[in-house]
Parts: structure tokens; sequence; C-alpha cells
């Protein structure tokens, strides 16, 4: 195996794009990846991808892309893990040009979630739930995540606003993204006045459904070295899963998945959590951003949400998560998540990051979840 | 193959009695298709007495009955969605708390 490296990454605005298809989406994102690469041609596309086939009825997206790109030829698939598919299209980029067989790879995440609309939006999504246990009983993913948060609440003794500095962080950096979804800010207070969706997760809690796609091209470290002044290793990678459905969990308020792929990739890296400089996290929902900084070792069981209090999170903070919004504020466009995490995080590393800086940043864990959990993909990304 | 016999050992047929108490719960105004003829609707984990866990939806509740945390259900069958206007109707397991016995 050798070393990896990211060396171009684009994106589209994240938001509603009813006048764009998604190989439109995607092809903007590849487009603006190559341009910032200053390179063309690749050996193979992954796409990453959840929802396609529910969305937009379409599959096959390594051929429709690879041929609207100019690409026509070279090795393309989709990789599906809900909505962890985009970190799953970086795993296998990463594993296909560690391995030596690929030199070049375009990794490209894309969704196009709000063509659909109303419950035939929930059941699309709900293809990523135990469809026999879980859906069949009329679960949705956000009605999951509020028993989760209920119960949370219920085992620390909390009240709801403890959560509320992950939504106003979320929303903070994602005033200064033009890339986000939602600029606007929210008041301190605000948050538990929000109408509820499925209590207790109200409008501000739950990060968004959005269109968007993202894309990162990678080759060996080593060839890197002469094609961009500002190469960002992938110095670990790792994937674990745990239980699809959530009732199956001998201890659901512990994210064993987003643990054990965390730990993995530092073990990788050769780093411990505390040399993290910056976290983009999967805040799907507020109770996930504390449960994940439980499981990934930045806080203690029960007490993931006083970092936030605490205002550890922000971009000046101990350890800044969601810097250009995260999912809450630049949106959620599903399979393509994973690869803006990707790009906002090399960003940071390139110091190119602009409002948005987190300063001296050197090292950057991101995480992409499917589900509350069940996959977990974790990448630590390096300075070179 | 060891382990696929392994799986197909460890597995067998169970019956649960149908009782339990409610581990956490929400409630649904957006559905998905073929639910919404029910909505809104309280949702739950259900933490059987066996130590199993099930997702299931809380039936025969008054209006504006509340559930909590710890209440004492058991199952029922009962209609879960329709499959299209004119569908087929899903039948399958809810739950119900426990109806109390007044001396």
């Amino acid at each position: 195996m050798r070393d990896v490296a990211i060396i171009g990454v684009g994106r589209t605005p994240v938001g509603e794009h009813w006048d764009k298809s998604l190989r439109m989406l995607a092809s903007e994102a590849i487009l603006a990846a190559q341009d910032n690469a200053g390179l063309e041609n690749v050996d193979a596309l992954y796409v990453g991808n959840a929802y396609g086939a529910s969305y937009s009825s379409q599959q096959q997206l390594g051929s429709l892309l690879a041929d609207y790109v100019g690409l026509s030829g070279v090795e393309a698939f989709t990789v599906e893990a809900g909505d962890a598919s985009g970190a799953a299209a970086l795993r296998a980029g990463y594993l296909a040009v560690a391995s030596g067989d690929v030199e070049t790879a375009l990794v490209v995440g894309v969704e196009k979630s709000t063509d659909t609309v109303g419950s035939a939006r929930i059941t699309a999504r709900n293809v990523s739930l135990d469809a026999d246990f879980e859906s069949a009983q009329g679960a949705t993913l956000t009605a999951l995540a509020a028993m989760l948060m209920r119960r949370y609440l219920h085992e620390y003794n909390l009240k709801l606003d403890v959560f509320e500095g992950f939504s106003i962080n979320a929303h903070a950096n994602g005033g200064r993204n033009e890339f986000a979804m939602y600029r606007n800010s929210i008041k301190p207070g605000r948050f538990v006045t929000a109408p509820m969706v499925a209590e207790p997760v109200n409008l501000f809690d739950m990060a968004p459904d959005a269109d968007g796609a993202a894309a990162v091209i990678l080759t060996s470290a080593e060839r890197a070295e002469d094609m961009v002044p500002h190469p960002i290793r992938i110095a670990g990678s790792a994937v674990a899963t745990d239980t699809l459905a959530l009732h199956d969990r001998a201890d659901m308020l512990f994210l064993r998945a987003a643990h054990l792929s965390a730990h993995k990739a530092y073990a990788r890296a050769g780093i411990r959590s505390s040399d993290v400089h910056l976290f983009e996290l999967h805040d799907s929902f507020t109770v996930i951003s504390a449960l994940t900084l439980e499981a990934t070792g930045f806080a203690e069981r029960g007490e993931g949400w006083k970092m936030a209090q605490a205002g550890l999170i922000g971009l000046n903070g101990k350890l800044p998560i969601s810097t250009f919004g995260g999912l809450k504020a630049r949106g959620n466009p599903a399979g393509a998540t994973g690869v803006y995490q990707a790009v906002e995080a090399t960003l940071q590393l390139r110091g190119a990051a602009g409002a948005n800086q987190v300063d001296g940043a050197r090292i950057a864990l991101i995480q992409n979840l499917g589900g509350l959990g069940s996959t977990a993909i974790a990448h630590v990304l390096q300075v070179q | 193959m060891e382990a696929r016999k392994l799986i197909e050992v460890q597995r067998e047929q169970y019956t649960f009695t149908g009782m339990g108490e409610i581990y956490t719960f929400t409630t649904l105004t957006e559905t998905p298709d073929g639910f919404d003829e029910q909505a809104p609707y309280v949702l739950a984990l259900v933490k059987l007495d066996e130590g199993a866990m099930v997702t299931a939806q809380i039936t025969d509740l008054g209006e504006g009955e509340a559930v909590a945390i710890g209440d004492r259900v058991e199952m029922v069958t009962r209609k879960l969605a329709t499959e299209g206007t004119r569908g087929m109707i899903i039948y399958g397991y809810k739950f119900r708390k426990v109806l109390t016995r007044s001396n």
C-alpha cells in the first residue's frame, strides 16, 4: 500500500437545484475538481450516491457520468452505504490508488433530493432503514433520531436546550460559506422554540435534505508532490458497521461504528484524537453530533453536548466542527455529503478556507454516517 | 461454513409473550407513503420482557392520551398501512398500553 493524496477539489452550492439534473450537478463538481487539480484525465471514477434509484430513477451512474464528462471508457461505478455513500466512494478511490492498480482516481458524490417531496421523499429515503422491521412499522430516519434523542435526554436527565449550541455553530459557519444551503444565523434561545418535526427533534435540530455534488481527485502522494502546491494526504481511512436497525443495539447511546472507524483511522494515521485540529462530523441531528463526540474520543459519555455549550466547537475553539456549516447549515445532499466533508477539510488544510479558516489546521478528521451510525466511515487528512 | 452453521443453529422460532415497556417514543406527522391516513401516530421502541427490542406503533390511545418512557404495553394486531388508494391493507403488530383493572 502506498500513500494517497488529494490534489483537486470541487463542489456545487448546496440547495434546491430544480434547474439542474443529477448528471449536470455531478459534472459541475467534477469539472471544478479537474480545474483545481489542473488535470483532465483520470483512470477511474467512483460515484457516491445513496438514493439515485429512488429519488432520480437512475442507477449505473458510473457509466452515465463518465460519458457525460468525457471520460467514457474508464473504470467507473457507484458505491452505496446510505448517507455514508460519499465517504464510501472516497474509501474506494483511496484503496484503488493505494493498491497501485489505479494511478489517478476521481471521486464524486452526488444527490438530487428535492425533486421528490413530502411522503414520497420519506419513502424514497426509507430504503436505508431496516425495511422489514423499521420502515414496515411506519418509522422514518427523523423519528428514529427523535427516539434516540428522547432516550439521551432521559438517561442523562437533560433539557432540550443543551443541544442548541450545535445548531448555532453550524449556522454561524454556514453563514460564511457561499456554498451553504442556509446562511441565516440562529439566535440563542430560538432553538427550543422551533416547530416540532418529531418530538423532541425540531426544525432547527435536523439537517435539511438537499441537492448537491462534490468531487475530489486522488493520486499517489509521491506523484502529488510534483503536481500541486499543497497536496493533502489521506493518512487514515476506515469503515465500521453497527446494526442496521436502531432497536437491535445493545447500547444505542454509544455509536459503536463511529468509535471503531475513528479509532482505526487514528491508528492508521499514527495520531490520537487530541492531535485533531478540526472535525467534520455527521451532524444530521444534534444528538448525533453529541454521540459522535462521545464515540470518537473527544467527550465522556453523556457529555458531548457540553462541548457545544462551552463554546469549544467554534472556528477558534478547541475542536472546531462543521466548519463550513456541516450537514445542518451547508445542507445534507446524502450521497454527496461525505465528499463535501473531504473538500471542506482539504480547503482547511490548504489554508484556503477563507472566512471559515481554522488557524493552523494541519490534521483533520472527517466522518460520514449511514443511518444513525449503522455505517461509519472516517478519514484522517493531513498536510503532506 | 462453520459460521454459517452457527447462525442456523442459533436461530430458532421463538414466541414472545407480547408484553413489554416503552423504552423511548416519538410522534410522527410526516410519514412514508401508505401511513398518512393514520398520522399523527406514536412510534416507540418497545423493550419486550424477554429482553429483545422492537420498533412499533403505540395504538388505541385516547384523544390527547400521553405515553411515557416505562409505560407497560402489550402487543395487538392492527392495520399498519395501505398500499395505494385502492390497494392491499397491510396488517401487523402494534402495542397498546396495558389496561389496568380498577378494583
